[in-house]
């Protein structure tokens, strides 16, 4: 029951075919919408589309499905999990009234808490669309989602990260060598999480030990992930494995994650296994999931939707299973979907946003390719921007080069500036180890010893040759 | 205002203070920095502060200007040539430089798609080649494609084409050769269209991968049988990271050349035909790693 759109501006009439049309051209300047034919023809369009979107009442998004209910159980996931009763305080906005009802002094962080589940991706993303980046930076920061592992991920004034020891063999000194830099500059407390450079269950298994022995050694609350697929997942928790956290790259739209090779099912069944093992200390959130806008369409399978819609279609997947950790891999997709640093800096902070307002634990790969037209300075600016948006972790990797992924990311360096700039803290549990361990000299200050920690400088004397 | 006093005196206390703090102000140094034995990972930066020393921020940014140069300049395809008409066992006939619909590099870098299909002008030179019209295929294609950076292609395909022309000849059953190709603004599957068009069983295309800040000039080969518009990439098989820094290309060439057997033994490439000459468990000595070998 699609309706068209149209709207008068002066002597020209703008008509809009449907309401994945109109949200399609209502999107900020992105070149993943141009490769898919979607985009706005002129600015001028682009901007009456936003006007046309603003006038749509939220109510619209419950009975216009952009993606066909009988085709894809996302959509099935969004429209039969909706509440209305945490809608009906805002059941009366139109889209341009909800941006308003946002950045209001109404809307608190127990207020935005309590309609959380009233409101769906595709409201968030058409919200998102008519608001400017501070906007996006404002109500973000007013959403609190806190998440619990081994420790507590999320909490106002708290900035964590997942120390990424990638190698491009998988070799265990080579990756043991970059937890302990990681370590020693107070990253990782997000996760220490490895993508894998070959994919499969024994050496996933192999890496699981390794990381799972080195948190239990040095009593470090944190938790860790190998990024593989989620049936190998599913077979190491079988093995027995040591497995903290299930990790999965999710899309928006049923025939993405087909493509990815799982359905809402695989991840239910391996989040049971998860919880089974009953790893965590202080809480049972036990999903890692990634994200990216350009995922559909590069899988072909965005139902001519634009791409910020489909990825935050991807956060009611997320949601759906109390993840740990939400990370939007923001640059890593290159220039055909994000052309340049100021497309990078948009996706990240409407990503941030749409995450957060819909209640999933939000953090952000903060990061670019060689072949887009971006630099460490449009990554300091969206770290920045991220920081002061109370995102809930960022990446931590040695000196911003990932040698196996062959990208750059965050360094252990940003994220000490970050938090030294913004005064935000890392997870609490964390914290405490990095003051008892002899890592953080003054915490309120962010100020590292200069002296290697004694148990770290015995396993540096254990090595080879017995250098100290 | 007071009366000035001598300046050792004033100085005193305040200034050992300041003068300490200038020591300190050097950059941290990591004793772990030494672990890098073990990983090609930028770890032991040191700090000043809890922000990078100047030297490794300016050897960053030499990295990523060396990886952006890759990108950016244009593939030299006249020097390209002449080094290539110096080599051994060169198909007969001139190299061919063909361009795909891609004008410049703003277009290639946002729309992949161009960057798969011919131009006009160069299907039409396909076209009029006798070995298009032949009644027999030909056996192999090869295909240069400057990809995403000029620099693996200019620094790497014909060293890397030496070696394997030379086990090619010495093959039991022989391998003819379509006339080699050189494509600008070019992706994988352009490949595609190049063997349909050269009626060749098998075309083996050399590209130039996108550059990792540590590995600006990483070449790429992939292996299509029956190459035909309308292939994805499960149809090919694909070998990395062929850079002196990386597989050495006496190794590369051993490992298309295994591939391309198969390949013409069953017919077809891609996930069916297994490169059985990697290893899929990488294992290392010991197993333990230093944090927890105590």
């Amino acid at each position: 029951m699609s309706q068209s759109y149209r709207y008068v501006l002066g002597s020209k009439t703008y008509q809009f075919r449907d309401l994945a049309e109109l949200m399609a051209k209502a999107t900020p300047h992105r070149s993943g919408d141009r490769l898919a034919g979607v985009i706005a023809l002129s600015a001028e369009e682009r901007a009456v589309a936003q006007m046309t979107l603003a006038e749509v009442p939220l109510k619209t998004f419950l009975n216009d499905a952009l993606v066909p209910y009988e085709q894809d159980e996302i959509t099935r996931l969004i429209m039969d999990e909706h509440d209305a009763e945490a809608f009906a305080p805002i059941a009366h906005l139109t889209v341009g009234d909800f941006r308003n009802w946002l950045l209001s002094d109404y809307a608190t962080p127990e207020v935005l808490r309590s309609v959380r589940l009233g409101i769906t991706p595709e409201m968030a993303a058409a919200v998102s669309k008519i608001m400017r980046n501070q906007d996006l930076i404002l109500v973000a920061k007013k959403c609190h989602v806190t998440t619990a592992f081994r420790n507590t991920i999320g909490l106002p004034g708290h900035l964590s990260t997942r120390l990424q020891p990638n190698h491009p063999t998988d070799d265990v000194n080579g990756i043991a060598a970059s937890i302990l830099d990681g370590l020693l500059y107070g990253n990782g407390d997000a996760v220490i999480g490895i993508n894998p450079a070959t994919d499969n269950v024994s050496q996933a298994i192999k890496l699981m030990k390794l990381m799972g022995e080195v948190i239990e050694k040095y009593e470090i609350p944190t938790q860790s992930c190998v990024l593989t697929h989620v049936t190998n997942t599913i077979e190491c928790i079988e093995a027995g494995a040591p497995v903290d956290l299930v990790f999965q790259s999710i899309g928006g739209t049923e025939a993405t994650n087909s493509s990815f090779g799982f359905n809402l099912n695989t991840l239910a069944e391996a989040r049971e296994a998860a919880l089974s093992l009953k790893r965590g200390s202080v809480g049972d959130n036990v999903m890692y999931f990634e994200t990216g806008q350009g995922s559909a369409l590069s899988a072909n399978a965005h139902h001519g939707l634009d791409q910020q819609t489909c990825e935050a279609r991807a956060y009611a997947v997320a949601r759906k299973f109390k993840p740990l950790l939400v990370n939007t891999v923001v640059g890593f997709i290159g220039p055909e979907y994000l052309f340049d640093g100021k497309e990078i800096t948009r996706a990240g902070l409407e990503d941030h946003f749409c995450g957060k307002l819909l209640g999933v634990p939000m953090g952000c790969d903060v990061c670019y390719t060689n072949h887009a037209e971006a630099d460490q300075n449009d990554m300091d600016n969206l770290l920045t921007l991220l920081g002061v948006a109370g995102c809930s972790f960022v990446m931590g990797i040695p000196g911003s080069d990932d040698i196996m992924l062959n990208y750059q990311t965050t360094s252990f360096h940003d994220a000490l500036y970050v938090r030294r700039v913004l005064g935000s803290r890392p997870a609490p549990e964390f914290e405490q180890w990095l003051t008892r361990m002899q890592i953080m000299r003054d915490a309120d200050r962010h100020i590292l010893h200069e002296a290697l920690p004694e148990p770290f400088a015995r396993s540096l004397k254990a090595l080879p040759g017995g250098r100290a | 205002m007071s009366e000035r006093k001598p300046e050792s005196d004033t100085a005193a206390k305040p200034a050992s203070s300041v003068e300490q703090h200038v020591q300190n102000g050097k950059v941290v140094e990591n004793p772990w920095r030494r672990l890098r034995e073990f990983t090609d990972a930028r770890i032991g930066l040191g700090r000043a502060g809890i922000s990078l020393p100047t030297s490794e921020m300016l050897a960053f940014q030499l990295s990523h200007a060396q990886a952006r140069d890759a990108v950016h300049f244009p593939l030299d395809v006249e020097a390209l040539c002449t080094e290539l008409t110096g080599l051994n066992r060169l198909p007969s006939g001139p190299v061919l430089r063909l361009h795909s619909q891609a004008e410049d590099r703003v277009s290639y870098l946002q729309r992949p798609d161009l960057g798969r299909l011919l131009d006009d002008a160069s299907r039409e030179q396909l076209i009029g080649l006798p070995t298009a019209s032949a009644a027999a295929k030909t056996d192999l294609a090869i295909v240069i494609v400057d990809g995403l950076s000029s620099l693996a292609v200019q620094q790497n395909a014909a060293a890397f084409l030496s070696p394997l022309l030379d086990l090619l000849q010495a093959e039991q059953e022989p391998w003819s050769l379509a006339p080699i190709t050189v494509v600008e603004q070019g992706r994988v599957a352009v490949g595609d269209d190049i063997g349909e068009l050269l009626n060749a069983r098998a075309v083996l295309l050399l590209i130039g991968e996108r550059p990792g800040l540590s590995s600006p000039d990483s070449l790429g080969l992939y292996l299509t049988w029956d190459a035909r518009p309308g292939l994805n990439d499960a149809a090919r098989n694909c070998i990395s990271n062929v850079r002196p820094a990386g597989l050495a290309y006496s190794e590369a060439a051993r490992r298309v050349l295994y591939l391309l057997r198969e390949a013409r033994r069953l017919k077809l490439s891609g996930v069916k035909l297994k490169d059985r000459t990697e290893d899929d468990v990488i294992e290392h000595g010991g197993g333990k790693n230093f944090l927890i070998s105590e």
